[in-house]
């Protein structure tokens, strides 16, 4: 076990694959020599050669088809995108061509590619740094969605991704990259030293996509959330003195429901948090399943926690982003039934 | 003074219904005017290959010139065969789709020298990236007709299955990556699937296809420029067809440079080629191969041609062109050209090219027949189960959840 921040434990991931499988290759813009601009990548090049991880022209369609091209001769490729705002133009790539290939073709081709992502908000990075359009990606079938909270699962699920058979975009919440962000952004900066989740196996091994964890067990109400907000609905869940479950889904497609509705049929109460903005955002689906699967279990309408229906602000950040104190609100207000 | 006004400039067709054809303004090149450059040649050094034509058959069936390529007899019967089988296929299963067998149909019309004559000069292993009017490639690689059929009527028996349209096939064993119905966005998986192949040191190139109306599309350019950054071995290829249903090649860019010179900005070789004389198809093909294995990376190649049929079976040309304009294409018709050809060169003949017509004609008679006899659209289908596979190599439990709500 080594301590390793969420940047050092996806890039143990990546060396981990490229010493493992001759058949992954890395590419993206400044992923190369550089190493990426938030260092994803850093070494790579220079430990496993030009040929595993190297630069591409500023054209993320072209990134994509590429990967896909490659995916169907026999390898692994691992692309990188630099911000996940800058995805939308192999938006087509992504969703007519990696995720229906093996389902027109009869599975003669498939794409086993792995689409590396930064997102989300925290950062100061405006309305193309901080996005979260996790849902637009869930609602493509064919995709598969992974967004770790912690070093120690964004290893373990980064290997699981580029081992799976079918296209996936890992999207890395920025604000954990150096520590855990809890939304308490006045607080000094944390880092993952000295926390359990940061204690990362320097070696091979994979946490499975599909299976949620319960990072709090509680009696009184569910939460549900990933990436960063896992760590601010923790502050949240401290600050309203409420007993909550709290379960970091880890990956929204395949999705544990199992484990979902578990907690809610034992809580009677669910609260879904998300940076994403709410309408028609991914704690819309988790709500309609919730609602289908546990309504005669639920005491009281089911909560949403996101951001404002409005493009992500820059001088408003604090103001749009959903922080511990509107998450106290919510599990209050789901308490008075 | 000239008028300071600005003016929209919205190019046109020289011909529209009801105009007499012609295409003399094309003055095109004649059979073995254009150069051959080495195949190991700078491409800083043939920069004037988009604006010529690579032709070898001439106006008497002769080859001519120095791309005049040294294929075997055999070879050229066996494309002429590929070439017409693929028209009476077309015409057979056009037909069907009048009688309501099926849903869509594509014919390549005018085409079919392209598919057939780069099937045969690439290597088994090798992998094209087709557009939906190449069927004459798996003619040529001799794909079962009956697996055709059963895709174009979506019965049980359809190899994909049911989940495509009407003449989207795939087929890996034979070279043929999986057809979308989204124009373009193939193109840059050859590139990849290319960088791969020399990733890991292989011999096998890509072939990508693209119509002029769709070099228009980012994935176009991207792929031209992913191919140029990482010289990747295969052959990038635009067949020009002088029509996107019912645009013509000028609302692409074609009157403004030919589609082969948008090589010359990627620093990628770029030949025009008469894509209604095989021979000159098939001595490109070569070239751009022998480049391509010689880790010399991609060309692009302008296959210059004429869609002689509609879009589409839901296309009627004689909306927007002039209904005599495949007639009057000066290129002539690839099957009557590499059928003269074999005759001036004494290996064919009238008596011998009926003879194959006829066998030929049986032969999809018989795979038509035969796959009726499986169902035509509507009235047999594969198992309902396959609806729910492979959008995952294993199902979720929603694909599991809705198939049994759906009671299977």
């Amino acid at each position: 076990m080594t301590v390793m921040n969420m940047i050092q434990a996806l890039n143990s991931a990546l060396d981990v694959m490229l010493e493992r499988d001759p058949d992954t290759l890395i590419f993206g813009e400044d992923a190369g020599y550089f190493g990426g601009v938030f260092r994803v990548t850093d070494g790579l090049q220079k430990k496993h050669g030009l040929k595993r991880c190297f630069d591409t022209p500023i054209a993320e369609g072209g990134i994509i088809a590429t990967a896909i091209g490659m995916g169907a001769y026999g390898l692994r490729p691992i692309a990188e995108i630099q911000f996940v705002d800058y995805i939308l133009p192999a938006f087509d790539q992504l969703v007519s061509e990696a995720a229906r290939l093996r389902y027109r073709s009869g599975g003669e081709f498939h794409a086993p590619i792995t689409v590396r992502a930064p997102y989300g908000g925290g950062i100061f990075g405006g309305q193309t740094h901080s996005q979260s359009p996790e849902a637009i990606f869930a609602h493509v079938t064919g995709l598969k969605t992974v967004i770790p909270s912690n070093p120690h699962d964004a290893k373990g699920l980064l290997i699981a991704s580029i081992e799976d058979n079918d296209p996936v975009i890992f999207l890395e919440p920025k604000r954990l990259y150096n520590g855990p962000f809890d939304g308490r952004h006045g607080e000094k900066l944390k880092t993952w030293a000295g926390d359990p989740l940061a204690e990362v196996p320097e070696g091979y091994y994979t946490v499975p996509l599909g299976k949620a964890s319960v990072v709090r067990e509680g009696a009184d109400v569910t939460i549900l959330a990933y990436g960063t907000m896992v760590h601010v609905a923790r502050a949240g869940i401290e600050d309203s003195g409420i007993d909550a479950e709290l379960i970091d889904l880890r990956s929204i497609v395949p999705l544990d429901i199992e484990t979902i509705t578990a907690s809610v049929a034992k809580t009677g109460r669910c609260v879904i948090v998300h940076e994403a903005s709410r309408f028609g955002g991914f704690g819309g689906e988790l709500s309609a399943l919730v609602q289908e699967r546990c309504f005669w279990a639920l005491k009281s309408p089911i909560e949403r926690v996101a951001g404002w229906d409005t493009p992500y602000p820059h001088a408003f950040e604090w103001d749009y982003f959903p922080g511990p104190g509107r998450i106290a609100a919510a599990l209050a207000r789901v308490m008075e039934n | 003074m000239p008028d300071p006004r600005l003016e929209l400039y919205i190019p046109e067709p020289r011909h529209r219904p009801g105009d007499r054809p012609s295409f003399e303004h094309l003055a095109l090149p004649a059979a073995g005017e254009t150069r051959r450059p080495d195949v190991l040649e700078e491409e800083s050094a043939m920069r004037d290959m988009p604006f010529g034509l690579v032709r070898v058959l001439d106006e008497a069936g002769q080859a001519v010139g120095p791309w005049a390529p040294d294929i075997a007899p055999d070879l050229l019967r066996e494309g002429l065969r590929a070439m017409l089988l693929t028209r009476l296929f077309d015409d057979r299963l056009f037909r069907a789709h009048r009688q309501g067998k099926t849903s869509f149909y594509m014919k390549s019309l005018g085409e079919e020298a392209i598919g057939a004559a780069q099937a045969m000069a690439l290597s088994a292993g090798d992998m094209c990236f087709p557009t939906y009017r190449v069927l004459s490639w798996l003619m040529a690689r001799r794909y079962p007709l009956i697996d055709l059929v059963n895709q174009i009527f979506s019965n049980e028996k359809d190899p994909l299955k049911g989940r495509q349209l009407p003449i989207l096939y795939s087929a890996r064993d034979y070279g043929f990556y999986s057809l979308s119905g989204n124009l373009g966005s193939r193109f840059g998986h050859a590139v990849g699937w290319a960088m791969a192949s020399a990733y890991r040191n292989d011999d096998k190139i890509a072939l990508a296809y693209i119509g002029e109306g769709s070099t228009a599309e980012g994935n176009f350019h991207e792929g031209l420029t992913f191919a140029g950054v990482y010289h990747a071995p295969c052959i990038l290829c635009i067949t020009n067809n002088q029509w996107a249903i019912s645009s013509f090649s000028g609302i692409a860019g074609g009157n403004e440079t030919t589609f082969a010179a948008k090589a010359i900005g990627h620093g990628l070789p770029g030949l025009r080629v008469d894509g209604n004389d095989f021979l000159a198809i098939w001595a490109a093909t070569r070239w751009a191969a022998e480049r391509a294995r010689a880790n010399r990376g991609a060309t692009l190649i302008e296959l210059f041609t004429y869609r002689a049929a509609g879009h589409s079976t839901s296309d009627d040309p004689t909306k927007y062109r002039p209904s005599d304009e495949a007639e009057a294409w000066p290129l002539g018709d690839p099957i009557d050209r590499l059928k003269q050809h074999l005759i001036a060169i004494g290996e064919w003949d009238e008596e011998r090219h009926a003879a194959l017509a006829e066998g030929l004609d049986n032969e999809v008679r018989a795979a038509v027949k035969e796959a009726e006899a499986v169902g035509t659209l509507g009235k047999s289908k594969p198992s309902v189960r396959e609806m729910f596979e492979d959008v995952f190599e294993t199902p979720d439990w929603r694909l599991i959840e809705q198939r049994r709500e759906l009671g299977i």
